[in-house]
């Protein structure tokens, strides 16, 4: 059970959340002007790394807001979390 | 492709109860009984990614409430051991059978928490592929472009999780 902690309620079990998956993924800018390759790569492609990974949760059973975990995948370890207008702590990889 | 912890547990030995394997997608129950006698059950998949070759264990919790719901019976029975291990998931959860942009490469990967049973037809038609460098029909829907044109094999959830 991970214990996550919710920057605006707080340490919670990993049950009171729903998870979203990587952050950081900038929307496109020009959306009309993408070919389906750099669509694929926007919805479908994402990095899947055995380490520190920034993503998202979201506190459904608790205050509905989603926000940033960054997380150990090897270790589990819950490194830290911070709000979506925050940048990823430690710059990115 | 995301990585996941897939966990399962056994019980302890028991007479024979359960003579065949069961499979609830209603409850979400996978269940056989071992020759010795234990009871082998697949619990879900972890929604987070992982490494670390075990999951959350509100997963192995729900599985038991699961099993308890479908045979009451089980109640007794007490868990031996859990394990988990790494499934490798697509985004539609089907596998991804097929050429590559390398020539020469091929993929047979994104099994993720169904690849033991479809091996015969994996083998097969990947080493069709192989052989003649164009996709079998039945593993053609399953080519890498199909995240490129849309046509996913199914929406994620509605794939079929039976085992
Ligand atoms: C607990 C559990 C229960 C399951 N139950 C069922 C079931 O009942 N029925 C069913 O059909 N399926 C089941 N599965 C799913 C099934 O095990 C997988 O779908 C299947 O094993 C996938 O096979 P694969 O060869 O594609 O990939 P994997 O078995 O994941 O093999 C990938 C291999 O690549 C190696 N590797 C990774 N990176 C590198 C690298 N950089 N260099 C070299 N090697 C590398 C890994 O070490 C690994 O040996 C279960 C899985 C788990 C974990
Ligand atoms: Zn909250």
């Amino acid at each position: 059970m991970l214990l996550i902690t919710c920057p605006w309620c707080g340490p919670r079990n990993e049950t009171e959340y729903h998870y979203g998956g990587q952050a950081h993924v900038p929307h496109p800018e020009n959306p009309g002007e993408l070919t389906d390759e750099q669509w694929a790569a926007y919805v479908f492609y994402r990095d899947n790394p055995k380490g520190p990974f920034a993503e998202r949760w979201m506190h459904s059973i608790g205050c509905r807001r989603w926000f940033n975990v960054l997380r150990d995948t090897a270790t589990h370890e819950v490194l830290t979390s911070y709000r979506l207008d925050e940048p990823r702590p430690g710059g990115n990889r | 492709m995301q990585s996941h912890p897939l966990q399962a547990l056994v019980s302890e030995l028991h007479e024979p109860v359960h003579p065949t394997v069961v499979m609830s997608n209603h409850v979400h129950v996978y269940v056989s009984q071992a020759h010795k006698g234990e009871l082998v059950m697949g619990a879900g998949v972890d929604s987070y990614n992982g490494y670390g070759q075990r999951g959350s264990f509100h997963v192995i919790e729900r599985q038991m409430a699961a099993a308890i719901e479908l045979f009451p019976v089980f109640a007794r029975a007490h868990v031996l051991r859990t394990w988990g291990g790494i499934v490798d998931v697509t985004p539609d959860a089907s596998p991804i059978i097929g050429r590559t942009p390398v020539e020469n490469l091929y993929v047979n990967c994104g099994w993720g928490t169904g690849g033991f049973k479809a091996t015969p037809a994996a083998g097969w038609t990947f080493a069709h592929t192989i052989a003649t460098g164009e996709p079998h029909p039945l593993n053609a829907p399953f080519a890498l472009e199909r995240f490129t044109t849309g046509a996913l094999i199914d929406e994620h959830g509605a794939a079929a999780v039976a085992h």
